[in-house]
């Protein structure tokens, strides 16, 4: 009995020998991801409770915005039920769902990383080879996942403990929660998958579903009673309750689901070899049809630009049924109705809200032109682009094939934007969708940027999603904190005329397509010059 | 005949390292070169010039007699080039590769009006070609990129390239993670695109590969030419092994001029003379009565390291 358990332990003990060398190898190697990520989250919870005492300053208002929020199912549905007025629960109430959302890609990123992908690119054979047992790739992750998810926790509990501190502490524990179900939930689909694309593509699936099941539950009912809300992790987290009667036991719900969802990852993972997987990639043809480096390019591009695309119509349909409704709401708030002028719009609530929507997604599409343009940098710094070059493919060709996705690629998802619009809200669609279109030209200045650093300096081509991710925060956050025009001025979007409901101008508009052209040449001119990195 | 590759005088730099720093490589049309070298020698630099892929500090290139930088797309049509490391996309089929770079080469959309073969072709290659290289290498077409292993990634790009009709192949040490029936069966295929008249620049470090197929060595060290020409006449300047024995004990072979590392046990004799002056050692030899006599020519591997030698001591 003795020496079986022994056996046992020591059997378990080797399992996941050299796990603690390679946590501290995934950390070192997430040392700028995971604080960036944690960071990121931190701030977009901490600063809530000023914005919302900015926006609701009395308790009136306070309890007017509860009373809304219970007529309204198509916000309910955004944000989800009001369960206390106090600042500490409208601030868990507005942010909760995101910030879990954040914790759970953040989760899911770095688990994939450190099993899928190393054992894709076939590092971890490497790794496997030295004293590391069978089981301490996954746990080196799930931890790497845990430091990550424990920091937020940590720094939300102390950020918001001043609203109460139970309020806080559930709240932290929840968004730890949510972080570690997709943490597990992306443990098990590395085991599914050959590709950490993939892999992560699934996970992000699942992590949307659960975001539309609590969103459609949230719709039917007023307290997240739904059975559709609790079907979601994202559900659960709301159902804590944090500073309002603080639910303790549903913190259960995630203790159970992160241990069997840990328990079947672990099964999965024991049950086959290294670098293999349950769902096994399917062959391809032996023959192919692709002809030259424009339909490669499509080839390559296409299952992002359909993803996109799904997104940014779907985006439009929700955005556009939430329209009447958000007018209303803000139509009885001082501040809020303020800040959705400065925000861009005229004093048409509606158009304002419109306005300020169609924004929102042209700045998301900024990050889809700057990805799509630097597929450009992936292929060349993989060495893949090389023999393309070596064979009758002119640079130039080369580089355009992607660059139509990119820049093409951009109208078309302001376009769907336009139409989901369309369909969702059913008025003032030619409005709208000219409101979308001008956003195009601001989108591919960014683009150009892409370009222009990839052509002249590829080793800084990087540095664009530098500039998307600055323009969107100028964008996202600088109206509300009333920041200085000059740096403002800054984003091309901030020069494009406020659509709907504001006078169309065409000169920014021209202006920006003529620099993005500009941009685009100078770009191009530099790659035909230099160099190819291998 | 007339070059197929003219270089002369190449410099590159990247920063301060200087990869190139004067390099002169010359291919006649119709011959298999072997180009030699240690690793950071130069010789995937020097591809990359002539492929218009990096642009020469100073010095001339000229590849099929055009020019590699300014003329790289016309030039690309009649040359196929098989990399050191075949990268492929993860999730396209070997075959569809293969196809891919057939078209893209010059079977797609050629310039050229061909005569014979006159084969069904398809991604613009010949098709019973195609399918014979797939056969002969054990490649299976239909696999994703990522499931490639290394060897069947580097079968990937052999294929196409054999299978391109092209005019000058360029291959960059093509052969890494083959097993040695894969290295046999390239070593075929070169042969058979020589004696279909090609030229082939063969970048190796494989010497028994480069001796066996080449015509002509060129061999870099620090980004400069320090041997070219055909393996007869590199061999000449370096020294041949004798083993011999004799009726009778030898004599004299210390005084002749030329040979070294001279070693006499009884009637024994082993011996390495400078190749040129062979002729007198065996003279020689025979006074004394042969009763067995190997001769061996130098090997490529003695010719490298007696070039790299120095290097290696200085190690």
């Amino acid at each position: 009995m003795t020496a079986t358990t022994f056996a046992a332990r020591s059997g378990g003990t080797r399992q996941l020998a050299g796990t603690g060398t390679l946590l501290r190898f995934a950390l070192r190697r997430d040392r700028v991801l995971i604080p960036v990520w944690v960071a990121v989250n931190t701030l977009m919870v901490l600063s809530m409770p000023n914005s919302l005492k900015t926006l609701y300053g009395t308790a009136a208002e306070r309890a007017d915005l509860a009373h809304q929020m219970s007529t309204n199912a198509s916000l309910r549905a955004l944000v989800g039920p009001v369960f206390d007025t106090s600042l500490g629960a409208l601030t868990a109430w507005r942010i909760g769902i995101y910030a879990g959302a954040l914790a759970a890609v953040t989760s899911l990123l770095v688990v994939v990383r450190h099993t899928r992908d190393e054992e894709e690119s076939g590092r971890q054979e490497l790794v496997s080879s030295g004293m590391v047992g069978r089981r301490a790739p996954l746990t080196a992750g799930l931890l790497a996942a845990t430091v990550a998810n424990a920091a937020l926790a940590l720094l939300v509990t102390a950020g918001l403990s001043s609203y109460g501190t139970a309020g806080a502490l559930s709240f932290a524990l929840a968004l730890f929660g949510v972080g570690m179900v997709f943490a597990t939930m992306a443990a098990i689909v590395s085991q599914l998958t050959e590709s950490a694309r993939l892999a992560r593509g699934l996970t992000a699936a699942v992590l949307g579903a659960a975001f539309v099941l609590r969103a459609a539950g949230d719709s039917a009912t007023t307290d997240g009673s739904s059975a559709v809300t609790w079907l979601s992790p994202l559900g659960w987290l709301e159902n804590t309750r944090s500073f309002a009667d603080d639910r303790w036991w549903v913190l259960l719900l995630f203790v159970a689901a992160v241990a069997a969802q840990a328990a079947a990852a672990y099964t999965l993972a024991g049950r086959r070899d290294i670098g293999m997987s349950f769902l096994p990639t399917r062959p391809g043809p032996a023959t192919g049809k692709l002809a030259s480096a424009g339909a490669l390019a499509w080839r390559l591009q296409r299952g992002s630009v359909v993803g996109w695309s799904i997104g940014f119509f779907l985006a439009g349909v929700i955005y556009g049924g939430l329209t009447d409704g958000a007018a209303d709401l803000v139509g009885d708030n001082k501040q809020a109705r303020e800040m959705f002028e400065r925000l861009g719009g005229h004093a048409a609530l509606t158009d304002a809200f419109l306005a300020s929507m169609v924004g929102l997604m042209g700045l998301i599409a900024a990050l889809y032109v700057v990805a799509s343009t630097l597929r450009l940098n992936g292929e060349e710094t993989s060495s893949r682009a090389e023999p393309l070059l070596a064979a009758a493919v002119g640079r130039l060709r080369w580089a355009t094939g992607h660059l139509l996705i990119a820049f093409g690629g951009a109208a078309l998802l302001m376009l769907l934007t336009g139409l989901g619009f369309a369909v969702g809200y059913g008025k003032q669609v030619g409005p709208i969708l000219g409101a979308c279109l001008i956003q195009v030209p601001a989108i591919w200045v960014i683009g150009g940027v892409a370009v222009l650093l990839y052509g002249l300096l590829p080793r800084a081509a990087m540095a664009s999603w530098g500039v998307a991710g600055a323009v969107l925060l100028i964008g996202w956050i600088g109206p509300a904190l009333n920041l200085p025009r000059t740096l403002l001025d800054i984003s091309p979007f901030g020069h494009l005329p406020k659509m709907p409901g504001g006078d169309m101008s065409w000169p920014p508009v021209l202006i920006l397509t003529a620099l993005a052209a500009a941009l685009v040449a100078a770009g191009l001119a530099g790659l035909r010059r230099r160099d190819m990195i291998s | 005949m007339t070059k197929a590759i003219t270089v002369s005088g190449l410099h590159k730099s990247f920063g301060s390292t200087h990869a190139l720093d004067g390099l002169d490589l010359e291919v006649e049309t119709g011959e298999v070169h072997g180009f030699l070298g240690p690793n950071g020698a130069g010789k995937s630099t020097t591809i990359r010039v002539l492929l218009g892929l990096l642009r020469a500090d100073a010095g001339g290139a000229q590849i099929l007699g055009r020019d590699p930088w300014a003329d790289a797309v016309e030039v690309h049509r009649r040359i196929a080039y098989v990399p050191g490391d075949v990268t492929l996309w993860r999730n396209l089929s070997g075959g569809e590769v293969i196809d891919l770079y057939g078209r893209l080469r010059q079977g797609g959309r050629a310039k050229r009006v061909r005569q014979g073969g006159g084969g069904r072709r398809a991604g613009g290659l010949d098709a019973q070609r195609r399918a014979d290289l797939i056969e002969r290498f054990e490649l299976d077409p239909t696999k994703k990129g990522r499931t490639y292993s290394k060897g069947n990634r580097q079968k990937v790009a052999l294929v196409a390239a054999f299978a391109s009709d092209v005019d000058l192949l360029i291959l960059d040490e093509p052969t890494s993670g083959l097993d040695p029936l894969m290295e046999e069966v390239f070593q075929r295929c070169v042969e058979e695109e020589r004696d279909r008249g090609r030229t082939i620049l063969l970048s190796s470090h494989i010497l028994s590969e480069v001796e066996e197929l080449c015509d002509r060595v060129s061999i870099i060290r620090k980004g400069r030419t320090v041997e070219s020409g055909s393996l007869a006449d590199l061999r000449h300047l370096t020294r041949t092994t004798v083993k011999a024995e004799l009726a009778g004990p030898p004599n004299g072979l210390a005084r002749l001029p030329g040979v070294h590392d001279l070693d006499v046990q009884g009637h024994r004799v082993h011996l390495q003379v400078d190749t040129d002056k062979l002729d007198a050692v065996l003279r020689q030899l025979s006074d004394s009565g042969v009763r067995s006599l190997t001769s061996t020519p130098p090997t490529l591997e003695e010719l490298f390291l007696r070039h790299y030698q120095d290097e290696v001591d200085a190690r």
